[in-house]
């Protein structure tokens, strides 16, 4: 895979197709900076997340020119974050295991950390998710429906965090939620199949 | 109940046989549980009871025979994939088949298929001691170092794989570890309380815990607890151990089940 010149670039790809055995999603062209949050929305079933999976290998990239900067830590938050029926670990010890507890937490997150996380409502584990991913090191961060499972007023919250973030890495969110795309992304691209 | 054995100089080989072997077993089964792979924990120990005894039969020592048939199990279960419960269930029956095939057709194998079945950890000697400090101790080595890889892969799986990082040796070391500490497990303590060991703390932890270092801790108290009394009591009763652990355990289970509602109701 080329490697990006631009020292702020973190990945751009042209013309890019992506999906399984056949072609799902594009093509999309799209690049993406530190710093930068940029949006990709589209109807149901268009491939907004099979995009995301490509670009982690877990999905193929049919076509397109690619480039990325050498050595990226790449973090994702996928559609529906794994969640064993029994759990015992609490959410401190999951912050921990993501490398995401050495920053001070939000503090509507920091209320449940001492809960075991098969007990947290399923907004509350969606949240503490959605930190693991954003507070930990990495260089591009991708969340694929961040504002699943979440009510108004915690879709705001997981809004704010990614915001307070931003400066941290490049982040792309797939997200069918319209309005949340247009509080938190500097850009949208629209993605079609 | 006569409690003089319990002095016997005798038997201190099979209590130091035991006692790290319960441990490993019931540090590895919180780990099993939170994999769904506690099924594979039966798997393996049939196919070490089958290997083991298909060593005897060659005139190999049963404590080194048993784990080749383990550790090829391991590898049938890396290969099949996480969580696969057909294979598992395929390497419970191949293992009994097998055992029991070994037991109709040769003398010893008779006597030492009863044995593990059995659970008669009284025959432990130097041998079984030996290999049941080394698998404790690999146990204690190798989990601090697997134990964030292997979380982190059950929690989010995406990241190692996104990352290119090499998760796969953390999985196979993980499974070759169980299946060594399974058949040295089988062949010392029995066939279903090397089992019972790994899958009842495991389990009783699981519901009470608050945290993820207290569900080891509870695990590890109450298999070591479990593993006491049913020494002490199978002595004193001349009982078999291994039923008789086993039997612990599931009182153990029913109390800690029973607990929650008398805590409701107020009697507790």
């Amino acid at each position: 895979m080329p490697a990006v010149s631009d020292g702020a670039t973190l990945f751009q790809a042209q013309q890019w197709v992506a999906g399984y055995a056949d072609p799902v999603v594009g093509p999309v062209s799209l690049t993406l900076s530190r710093g930068e949050i940029v949006g990709l929305s589209g109807p149901n079933g268009a491939g907004k997340s099979t995009l995301l999976r490509s670009l982690l290998g877990l999905a193929r990239i049919h076509a397109g020119h690619w480039e990325t900067r050498p050595d990226l830590v790449w973090r994702y938050l996928p559609q529906r974050p794994v969640r064993p029926a029994q759990a015992p670990l609490n959410g401190t010890e999951m912050l921990r295991l993501m490398q995401a507890d050495r920053l001070p937490p939000p503090a509507r997150l920091a209320a449940k950390l001492d809960r075991r996380v098969d007990r947290l409502s399923g907004g509350e584990y969606q949240l503490l998710q959605l930190w693991c991913t954003l507070a930990g090191p990495g260089d591009v961060v991708l969340l694929d429906e961040p504002t699943n499972n979440l009510d108004p007023e915690h879709g705001q919250f997981a809004a704010q965090a990614i915001l307070d973030r931003r400066s941290a890495h490049g982040t792309l969110i797939v997200s069918h939620d319209a309005d949340f795309l247009a509080r938190v992304c500097d850009r949208c691209v629209e993605v079609s199949s | 109940m006569n409690l003089a054995p319990i002095w016997d100089p005798v038997f201190l080989l099979p209590w130091l046989a035991g006692l790290p072997l319960v441990l490993a077993l019931a540090l590895l089964g919180t780990l099993l549980r939170l994999r769904d792979e506690w099924l594979a924990a039966l798997g393996l120990a049939h196919l070490a009871t089958a290997s083991g005894l298909a060593g005897a039969a060659v005139g190999m020592p049963p404590p080194l025979a048993a784990p080749v048939g383990a550790l090829l199990g391991a590898g049938l279960k890396y290969l099949t994939g996480k969580g696969q419960n057909s294979a598992y269930g395929v390497m419970i029956l191949a293992g009994w088949s097998t055992t029991l095939l070994l037991a109709a057709n040769t003398a010893l194998g008779d006597a030492l298929a009863h044995a593990v079945v059995d659970g008669q950890l009284y025959f432990a000697g130097r041998l079984e001691v030996g290999l049941a400090w080394l698998a404790g101790g690999l146990v204690l080595v190798l989990l601090p170092v697997l134990m964030p890889h292997l979380l982190r892969a059950r929690f989010f799986p995406d990241h190692e794989l996104a990352n290119r990082l090499p998760i796969w040796r953390w999985h196979l070391v993980f499974d070759l570890l169980v299946a060594g500490v399974i058949a040295v497990a089988t062949m010392t303590l029995g066939l279903m309380a090397a089992f019972a060991f790994i899958f009842l703390p495991a389990m009783m932890a699981f519901s009470g815990a608050r945290s993820w270092r207290g569900t080891l801790i509870a695990s590890g108290i109450i298999g070591g607890l479990a593993y006491l009394a049913s020494f002490v009591l199978a002595l004193a009763l001349d009982q078999p151990f291994g039923p008789l652990a086993v039997a612990l355990l599931l009182i153990g289970l029913g109390l800690a089940r029973l607990r929650p509602r008398l805590n409701a109701s107020g009697a507790w």
